[in-house]
């Protein structure tokens, strides 16, 4: 499946609609988020005393970025780490495979990343010949298939069981016949395991950067990060400069967080802090560690006061809970990040004209913000990518044209109370029994539903006449 | 109780003492929002009448428009500046101003102090206006302590708690409670009451078919509860829910506005409906 462009999302929701059981597979997935995230948070009292302290965290460490960064690097240093800095996504990537061609790399394991993503690593590794092995099972799958990513923590999700049977029986050596779900993983462990054990390089993403100890953390639920990251000999880690907290007891609500808000998991089976490349008394690990610390547009976000979109920490509650990424998906959105915290990424990954119409694919009714783990008030954001993305006039011009002179109407109260009853009249000529089917202009409308029928006159009108009764017969 | 102590109380701590609030001294104001002015002015009334019945003195001042949603959710700033400007200087005078939406209620409460940011002068009138107004439910319920008696309608309703209202502004047992006092009337809980209806203002026209389907669920879930009638707090989500529901034909449930209702209007609305028809 070719990646979406995020410039072509008219289309892609168009094509998105189209597919007869995509919502029907997303709901498969989001349903159960919703519900098992629910439960999880009912039954954790602290649930709002750790949102509050997990926002103070992530607060904190942003606003005094710079001091973390620097304590982090030397921390970090101190563990026989090489630290990387790239400002950009292609920096970024290049940093990795610089690195890859340095240790003559044929083949790298990769534990699930966004940042990875992001960065388009995927395709950076493809298409320098070196051999990728996505060791998340989901990401094994899409990897498989040749798909982006349709969600940030179940990529595969826009995937049947179905799809899976077929591309494991055409793909993996010692396929199953199989169609259980347990001998599905039996297969893809077999297929993996060897490549675990084979590969030159792991490369990771990380949830957390603790700065007083220089450590990485993965947060995982197959122990697939564990096995990138320990047998080859070099392990690259890539992380956004915004996964920084101060210390591990900073993390530890953060990961309360996490795991309820993705899915309504207590804990996850896998939490692992790495500490630098492998010490003499050490039995294994890796020979050589690296962690790459990246901008790539963050702090342009601190700078144009979107400070708060930097507390995310990937979990996805937003999506689940959007009504909108339910119905279209994660692919319409074009971008590594969908649904609402990707509305308001990508642009600032990308460009707000490219992507400033997922902006206005919300209805603004809070749910995100209502589950997000750490407040991020994400309405208030995408609401103010509208502003910015009107002043610099990228809406198309009738939208423009259509606001603009609703807003000259609406400051003139005299004119705006003329109009509308002008309008009522014009509604009233297309209407039958009571509704109106359709109506010139109000095709969008229309097209899906039908629009009431409104009274003779407004309200005012009725009102004026109503007070002109009263003090006549006075 | 005298005016004086209920004055200096109100500074003190307003959540008890209002309960005591002789409201017929307040004067309020009505902004009848644009929905309602153009598409339903019935609402309108049985707000006026509403609160006329709580005791308060309503004014309807007629330089009113629109609270400036689709300029402000459009990103156009300055378009709703322009449009508050006006709503400021005709409200602000008011002891309390009354709104029958949600919606329109959350926009002059939370979102004018988000244009305003940069002009402290008319940022401190627009945080007044902000203080003063009040969604129509949780105004009757919440300050005037009203309770509604002697209102009878026949059926079973459901409820769709409209986005802005439920979550901005936290109305939600508010109707309910009222609309308990209707004689004759029982509640079917709605699945995924507080889930977006895809109205969304001007998000509906733009994203047309993606609001559908989302409208689509929702109609479903209403169906599914078999009431008479589809209550809600918004004339955008209801506007929205009742043409859907007509497009599929389904002419066995009647949408109304909650005030309709416990003003006791929904007979002559219905009534009236069915002649039309």
């Amino acid at each position: 499946m070719q990646a979406n462009k995020p410039e072509n999302f008219y289309q892609n929701v168009k094509d998105a609609l189209a597919q007869p059981d995509l919502k029907m597979i997303i709901r498969r997935t989001t349903d159960k988020a919703e519900a098992k995230r629910a439960e999880a948070i009912a039954n954790f009292p602290g649930f709002e005393n750790a949102r509050k302290q997990g926002q103070k965290v992530k607060d904190h460490t942003i606003k005094y970025m710079d001091h973390y960064l620097a304590e982090f690097e030397k921390n970090a240093l101190a563990q026989g780490t090489i630290i990387h800095w790239a400002s950009t996504a292609e920096e970024a990537s290049k940093i990795v495979l610089d690195i890859c061609r340095q240790h003559e790399a044929k083949k790298v394991t990769r534990s699930k990343s966004m940042l990875g993503e992001e960065i388009g690593l995927s395709h950076a590794l493809d298409n320098s010949g070196i051999e990728r092995v996505e060791t998340d099972l989901a990401e094994h799958i899409i990897q498989l298939a040749g798909d982006p990513p349709s969600h940030i923590v179940w990529p595969a999700m826009h995937r049947s069981r179905e799809d899976v049977i077929k591309l494991f029986r055409e793909y993996h050596k010692d396929p199953t016949y199989s169609e259980e779900i347990i001998d599905l993983v039996r297969s893809a462990r077999r297929d993996l395991r060897t490549k675990f054990l084979t590969a030159d390089i792991g490369i990771s993403g990380s949830n957390f950067l603790l700065a007083d100890s220089g450590s990485s953390c993965t947060v995982t639920n197959e122990g697939n990060a564990e096995l990138t990251i320990t047998p080859p000999k070099v392990h690259i880690v890539t992380a956004g400069i915004e996964k920084l907290v101060p210390s591990m007891a900073h993390a530890v609500p953060l990961l309360r967080l996490l795991t309820r808000s993705a899915t309504g998991g207590e804990i996850t089976q896998y939490i692992t802090f790495h500490n630098g490349p492998k010490r003499q008394n050490d039995a294994d690990g890796p020979e050589e560690c690296h962690i790459v610390l990246v901008d790539n547009g963050r702090t342009k976000m601190l700078a144009d006061g979107m400070e708060e979109m930097l507390r995310c920490i990937r979990c996805g509650a937003c999506m689940n809970h959007c009504v909108v990424y339910k119905h279209i998906g994660g692919h319409a959105y074009g971008s590594v990040y969908p649904g609402p915290m990707g509305s308001v990424l990508t642009p600032h990954l990308n460009s707000l004209e490219v992507a400033n119409k997922q902006t206005h694919a919300c209805t603004l009714n809070g749910r995100c913000e209502e589950v997000c783990p750490v407040n991020i008030p994400l309405p208030k954001l995408l609401r103010s990518l509208r502003a910015q993305s009107w002043d610099k006039k990228y809406e198309p011009l009738t939208n423009r044209f259509v606001v603009k002179a609703f807003a000259a109407l609406a400051k003139r109260p005299k004119l705006f109370q003329l109009v509308s009853s002008c309008g009522v009249i014009f509604m009233r000529l297309c209407s039958r029994q009571g509704w109106i089917k359709s109506m010139p202009l109000a095709g969008g409308w229309t097209r899906n539903r039908d629009l009431i029928e409104p009274e003779s006159k407004t309200f005012m009108q009725q009102y004026k006449a109503m007070k002109k009764a009263k003090s006549d017969g006075a | 109780m005298s005016q004086e102590i209920i004055n200096a109380d109100v500074k003190g701590a307003q959540s008890n003492t209002i309960k005591c609030l002789n409201i017929s001294e307040k004067k309020v104001g009505l902004f009848v929002t644009c929905l309602v002015n153009t598409m339903r002015p019935s609402v309108g009334f049985a707000s006026l009448k509403l609160l006329e019945e709580a005791g308060c003195t309503v004014e309807v001042p007629e330089q009113q428009s629109c609270c400036g949603q689709p300029a402000f959710n459009s990103g156009d700033d300055e378009g709703t500046r322009q449009i508050a400007y006006q709503t400021i200087k005709q409200f602000e005078n008011f002891d309390y101003v009354v709104v029958p939406s949600g919606s329109c209620a959350a926009m002059i409460k939370k979102n004018f102090i988000e244009v305003f940011k940069d002009q402290p002068e008319w940022l401190a009138r627009a945080q007044h206006l902000a203080d003063i107004t009040h969604e129509l439910l949780s105004f009757l319920v919440d300050v005037c302590e009203f309770e509604s008696s002697g209102i009878e309608l026949e059926g079973s309703y459901t409820y769709h708690d409209s986005c802005s209202g439920y979550r901005t502004l936290h109305v939600y047992e508010q109707p309910r409670k009222m609309l308990a006092n209707v004689k004759g009337l029982e509640h079917n809980p709605l699945n995924g009451h507080s889930e977006c209806c895809g109205f969304g203002g001007t998000f509906c026209v733009k994203y047309s078919d993606i609001s559908n389907e989302i409208v689509a669920e929702k109609t479903e879930n209403i169906l599914a509860t078999e009431a008479d009638y589809l209550l809600g707090g918004d004339m955008g989500c209801l506007m929205n829910m009742a043409g859907k529901l007509n497009r599929e034909g389904h002419k066995e449930i009647k949408a109304l506005h909650t005030a309709e209702v416990l003003a006791g209007l929904a007979p002559q609305i219905l009534g009236d409906e069915n002649a039309s028809k």
